[in-house]
């Protein structure tokens, strides 16, 4: 094994002797000094995670999530620097934590942190405007091709998810929000999260594959209330190279 | 964009929270900033830099390039760095001699390397690339180290001195990782400082450190023996500037002249006020030597 290789392995795991090699000019021992980049690479990813996921802290408590945290960054460290998106697996990995096994909940509440963070950061664009759409007669509208915004994300949640994110948000109007559909997007600079009409995930989908309206609209939902949902929120943009 | 070089001034890492207090002309001319913490395409972080960027000189500092890594650079990230830096168009570009990456794992932290020729090679070799990729010249930032390595042939500031020498890159000088290094390792900051190629510094950093809790007294056997030994120093940057690293500081300045400086502050980020009163008193030093 290399000497990063090992030094890497001693890293994250706690019980791995200290790899050779090391020299301490002096005390305290190597071992004493390994644990310093041990501890600092454990601490600031758990910070990484904190950041991340606010909310789920608030839930499970600050110690808990600090240990919990632990064990996901040994078993999933970052794979790149941009530790603003860190934690993509964190979700999936809660369903197979057995301690919080039984907080249905969690899971779909990590994945809303997460779409916050990717919608925050993802490309600026001019949501399509009212006025853009106002001239189109029916006809021409239901062949428009829009596309999503690029910071448009859709989650699925079969658990009061955004409510419980609310609640502990301090955003007291989303606080009786149900489960279902959630749109997140930020239009200009500002994230927003609310519910969605059933059916506004798969026509987001649609249209990113370049669908006109008329068929990315699911059959046997509310077309009205998703278009409505779509376009107040700002998750839409104008169709490639062309105005409306 | 501001596309002059640094000034020999003060500068300070910019903290968001800092923002609005930057309206206000004061004693901050130029700011640094983590380059992986602009790495995206849009979004209020990115428009905050753009806006600084208007005014003020910036210098992008880069933690996640693992230059020192034995494995290849990570491309995709080369190319991430590359795109902010066509964006931002910033004064300067700084990097760690350390690794922080392997087997596809990001350990967010600069680990240390031993000095010897086949680690020189591999430096050498990524700052080649770096420079080549981002078609400008790199400063290279000496580390804070816990620890050496029996393997290691040669000295720190002899290292950088070749790496400078074979790729013609600048060097950052952090005064405060010269400073612990020196009493961590039991070796004399002055002598480093003598030894260390000092021509080629483009930028210093100032930083606090801390001492380590002593260990816990349920550890093995070395805690006993560790528990009299001089605490270590802890790369915090959580803590005003120490006083030995502002005497080593005007020290170097005797040699150098006046140079961009930097103020960094990551953990428990004071006011505005408080940062802008160390980069004052930084740039006061600056200014004796101005008028030396």
């Amino acid at each position: 094994m290399s000497r990063q290789a090992a030094f890497s392995r001693a890293l994250l795991a706690p019980k791995v002797p200290v790899p050779d090699g090391i020299r301490a000019p002096r005390a305290p021992s190597a071992e004493a000094r390994f644990g310093i980049y041990r501890n600092s690479v454990t601490v600031s990813l758990i910070d990484a995670l904190r950041q991340a996921f606010p909310v789920i802290e608030t839930l499970v408590g600050a110690r808990f999530f600090a240990a919990m945290a632990r064990e996901f960054l040994r078993a999933h460290p970052p794979k790149s620097p941009v530790l603003a998106y860190y934690g993509a697996d964190f979700p999936d990995w809660l369903r197979s934590f057995p301690p919080v096994a039984a907080l249905l909940y969690l899971p779909e509440v990590a994945m809303l942190e997460q779409a916050l963070r990717f919608s925050c950061h993802a490309a600026d664009a001019a949501p399509l405007a009212g006025g853009d759409l106002a001239r189109l007669s029916p006809d021409r509208l239901a062949r428009l091709r829009p596309r999503p915004h690029p910071s448009a994300r859709v989650i699925v949640t079969r658990h009061p998810a955004l409510s419980i994110w609310a609640r502990n948000s301090d955003l007291p109007a989303l606080a009786q929000a149900p489960a279902g559909e959630v749109l997140i997007c930020r239009p200009a600079m500002e994230v927003c999260a609310q519910p969605a009409p059933r059916g506004t995930d798969a026509t987001l989908k649609a249209l990113a594959r370049g669908e006109p309206l008329a068929h990315a609209l699911p059959t046997q939902a509310d077309h009205a209330a998703i278009f409505a949902c779509l376009f107040s929120a700002g998750a839409l943009i104008a169709p490639e190279g062309d105005h409306p | 964009m501001h596309a002059t070089c640094l000034p020999a001034t003060a500068g300070i890492g910019f903290k968001p929270q800092h923002f609005d207090d930057l309206r206000q002309p004061g004693a901050v001319t130029w700011l640094e900033v983590h380059a992986e913490n602009y790495m995206f395409d849009g979004g209020p972080r990115r428009a905050m830099l753009a806006d600084l960027s208007d005014r003020f000189p910036i210098s992008a500092h880069g933690v996640g390039l693992s230059i020192g890594g034995d494995g290849p650079l990570d491309r995709t990230h080369l190319g991430r760095l590359r795109a902010l830096m066509d964006w931002l168009a910033p004064a300067q570009f700084s990097e760690h001699l350390a690794w922080s990456s392997h087997g596809g794992a990001y350990f967010n932290d600069l680990l240390p390397l031993p000095y010897t020729a086949a680690t020189l090679d591999t430096v050498c070799a990524h700052v080649d690339e770096v420079q080549q990729v981002l078609g400008r010249q790199m400063l290279l930032e000496n580390p804070s180290s816990y620890l050496a390595f029996a393997e290691s042939t040669m000295t720190e500031t002899d290292f950088l001195a070749q790496v400078q020498r074979r790729t013609g890159c600048g060097l950052l000088l952090d005064i405060n990782n010269v400073f612990i290094s020196a009493i961590n390792l039991g070796l004399s900051a002055e002598a480093y400082l003598d030894a260390y190629p000092l021509d080629h510094v483009g930028e210093i950093h100032l930083a606090g450190h801390e001492e380590q809790a002593p260990p816990d007294t349920d550890a093995d056997a070395d805690a006993d023996a560790d528990a009299d030994a001089e605490p270590l120093l802890i790369d915090s940057h959580g803590k005003p500037v120490a006083d030995p690293v502002w005497t080593l500081f005007a020290r170097t300045l005797a040699r150098i002249g006046p140079c961009p400086t930097l103020i960094e502050r990551d953990n428990d980020v004071p006011d505005f006020a408080t940062l802008e009163a160390e980069a004052a008193h930084a740039d006061a030093l600056l200014r004796a030597r101005r008028a030396a």
